[in-house]
């Protein structure tokens, strides 16, 4: 048996006999083969991607750089420890919401109910905490609870009765609002205890210079361990794994990046803890994507609804997860957004969160047709989104202006994501 | 023709399906031993496809007995058919483009430790699995969408062959491929007959049948009309079996075509 002519010239394998095939099966994968040859070996495998249409994060990591060289030319101040350590604080809450969409936008589906459920969630967590007295604890988780309620209530209309998710949660977006103005009152504004949970959600730092060159530490030592125990494991097994030269590299840029943002964080206030628990919620959801067989399951539903019915996956059940999955992101995103202006108010929830949310996550790299994309992409996404608006911010550019701007920015993306779609398409990679 | 077991895994005794008013399957007789490639052939509407989705499990038959080693078995849904060792390729393959090689053979049977998948275990059982059945793709860590159409078919197969089954039906697995990829499934076809499995494949296509097959069962009208010996029976015995008559489009076409070579037009 013979491989193919079109894929034989396309990974340079060539045509092989039966009699070869057992010899040759195990020492093609082109992009093992690309790592032993070092530096140009990256630089092959990167043209290589780049024809083909494999961009992944690429084009948001030029962006990125793009936007702090423009806005720090036009002001000193915008790569300041000050202003970097706000981004990072202020993206947590569109970026938690995003998480969300990124689990939604796997499935090839869409939640436009988001902004409400957040603004709901924080409604709720601000009337069981001040108004009926409950712990911040507990009105914390309760609201968390309501979020997963709430989206797994979207879930069962989309997965079960069969309605269209975009119409389900419209109808969300708008009666949750509703719910939300309901139960704040006519005072309209609930204010949080600064000092409570909420409250120091967004504005607790990890003061100790240790605290950040310590965590930085332990993910870069953590990020070298497993990679390094991983492909021990896999020689052991004779499959193919790269080599240590690959692995080291990763982890010196993994070490660079980590602890220039220890370095930064402590020329202000140090660690912020609304980042800490965003790293927390966005190596916990990669993982679950990436390596359990729950996360293969939404994989595999955003690549073939009919193929992961006959292969025994129970589509409802996952549907209706990853919803509640969505909704529950909604609500914890709501409570950092409550805790930046430390109150509940009416406009929770408004404006352009949702787009931005959604924005984020396309523009990270998660793709709209479903099946492609990881929860970190939600974090490069909502890093440009709320850089714009603050470089924007620097230069005094006023609100309509802004909106424009984070338009273009998102209309690009989708450009480019349904153009990279057509290339891998012509490639043989969709 | 390798070795034949004397009690056939699969034999189906007068087996009948109705929908509403359509008789779709009548007193059909079918019999699949180890080691044996039985070609199901048949026009369109003939029933070849009922047939298949009764002893998949998708259909339960209304009367009839289904023999599973020598002794009766009730198949009442896909799950009755897979404890027994059914497995069954349909024509639109299901597998995720999205996903890797690995991710699709494993797919809803992912192998875990400590509740985590085990790529790496994964991986090994797959790079096993196509190396014995000398299957030829540039990675298994490629997604399904980078293959053409006959690896995919082949992934399809082996992604059949994971759970060890006793009898694998294959439906039209040659039907989009290509003049090599074609090649490469029946070669495929063949491995699995010598590895003693049995095979139950659909087929329009009489080279396939005549290149693989060791038995051809006809059904017309979703009734049996014949089983043929491939060794033993002509292209054109088969034909006729099919359409149900020795006068039939084929000859009347051959007829034409080789006597006549200039009025072929009409």
């Amino acid at each position: 048996m013979s491989i193919d002519k079109t894929s034989a010239t396309k990974d340079g394998t060539g045509v092989e006999n039966t009699e070869a095939a057992a010899a040759a099966v195990t020492a093609v994968d082109p992009r093992l083969l690309v790592r032993e040859q070092g530096l140009t070996g990256y630089l092959g495998e990167f043209k290589r991607k780049m024809k083909t249409g494999e961009l992944g994060s690429i084009p948001v990591v030029i962006g990125l750089i793009v936007i702090c060289v423009v806005f720090q030319s036009l002001n000193s101040n915008f790569l300041s420890a000050q202003n970097l350590s706000d981004i990072t604080v202020t993206m947590v809450g569109t970026g938690m919401i995003s998480v969300g969409i990124v689990f939604v936008l796997l499935l090839g589906e869409i939640d436009l109910s988001v902004g409400s459920v957040s603004g709901a969630a924080s409604a709720i967590a601000a009337v069981l905490a001040v108004n009926q007295g409950w712990s911040e604890w507990t009105a914390v988780l309760a609201a968390v609870a309501a979020g997963a309620a709430i989206g797994a209530a979207h879930g069962f209309f989309f997965a079960v009765l069969g309605a269209p998710a975009f119409a389900v949660t419209l109808a969300g977006l708008l009666f949750w609002l509703g719910f939300m103005l309901k139960i704040l009152g006519e005072n309209g504004t609930i204010n949080l205890d600064s000092d409570g949970l909420i409250g120091k959600l967004t504005t607790y730092f990890f003061a100790d210079v240790a605290a950040a060159y310590g965590l930085a530490a332990i993910v870069v030592a953590v990020f070298f361990l497993t990679s390094f125990l991983g492909n021990r494991r896999r020689e052991a097994a004779g499959v193919p794994s790269r080599p240590l030269s690959d692995t080291v590299l990763r982890t010196v840029l993994l070490a660079v990046v980590a602890f220039a943002a220890a370095y930064m964080y402590n020329q202000y206030k140090g660690l912020p803890l609304a980042t800490v628990i965003f790293l927390v919620f966005l190596i916990g959801t990669d993982f679950l994507l990436r390596r359990t067989a729950y996360g293969r399951k939404i994989f595999a539903l955003g690549g073939s609804v009919e193929a992961s019915r006959r292969a025994g996956i129970n589509v409802t059940a996952v549907r209706v997860s990853v919803f509640a999955i969505s909704g529950g992101f909604a609500a914890i995103g709501g409570l950092f957004l409550a805790s930046k202006i430390a109150s509940a108010n009416q406009s929770a929830g408004a404006g352009d969160l949702l787009m931005n949310a959604i924005a984020a996550a396309v523009i990270g790299g998660t793709s709209l047709f479903g099946g492609r994309g990881r929860t970190w992409n939600a974090l490069l996404g909502v890093l440009v989104i709320v850089s714009i608006q603050y470089g924007l911010q620097l230069e005094s550019i006023a609100e309509p202006v802004k909106y424009m701007i984070t338009a273009a920015v998102l209309l690009t993306t989708v450009v480019i994501d349904s153009i990279t779609r057509k290339t891998q398409k012509t490639a043989g990679r969709a | 023709m390798v070795h034949v077991s004397a009690t056939p895994v699969l034999a189906l005794r007068g087996v009948s399906k109705r929908f509403g008013a359509v008789q779709a399957l009548t007193d059909v007789e079918l019999e699949v031993h180890a080691g044996e490639v039985v070609a199901l052939v048949g026009d369109n509407g003939a029933g070849k496809s009922t047939l298949v989705k009764t002893i998949a499990g998708v259909h339960p038959i209304d009367e009839g007995v289904i023999e599973w080693d020598g002794r009766s078995v009730q198949i009442n849904r896909p799950h009755d058919a897979q404890a027994l060792g059914i497995a069954t390729v349909y024509q639109d393959l299901a597998l995720c483009d999205n996903i890797d090689v690995v991710g699709n053979l494993f797919l809803g049977r992912e192998l875990r430790k400590w509740g985590v998948l085990d790529e790496v275990e994964m991986e090994r059982r797959s790079q096993e699995l196509l190396r014995t059945l000398s299957i030829r793709i540039p990675s298994v860590r490629i997604p399904i969408a980078s293959l053409s159409g006959g690896q995919r078919q082949t992934v399809a197969i082996a992604r059949s062959m994971l759970g060890e089954p006793k009898l694998v039906i294959l439906d039209e697995p040659t039907a989009a491929l290509g003049v090599e990829q074609t090649a490469q499934v029946l070669d495929l076809v063949e491995r699995l007959r010598e590895r003693g499995h049995a095979v139950i494949l659909i087929s329009h296509n009489m080279a396939d049948v005549k290149a693989v097959a060791d038995k051809v069962a006809v059904l017309r009208l979703g009734r049996n009309n014949g089983v043929f010996e491939v060794k033993t029976t002509s292209q054109e015995e088969i034909i006729s079996a099919i359409t149900g008559a020795t006068e039939n489009a084929v000859t009347r076409r051959a007829a034409r075509t080789t006597s006549t070579n200039g009025e072929v037009s009409k």
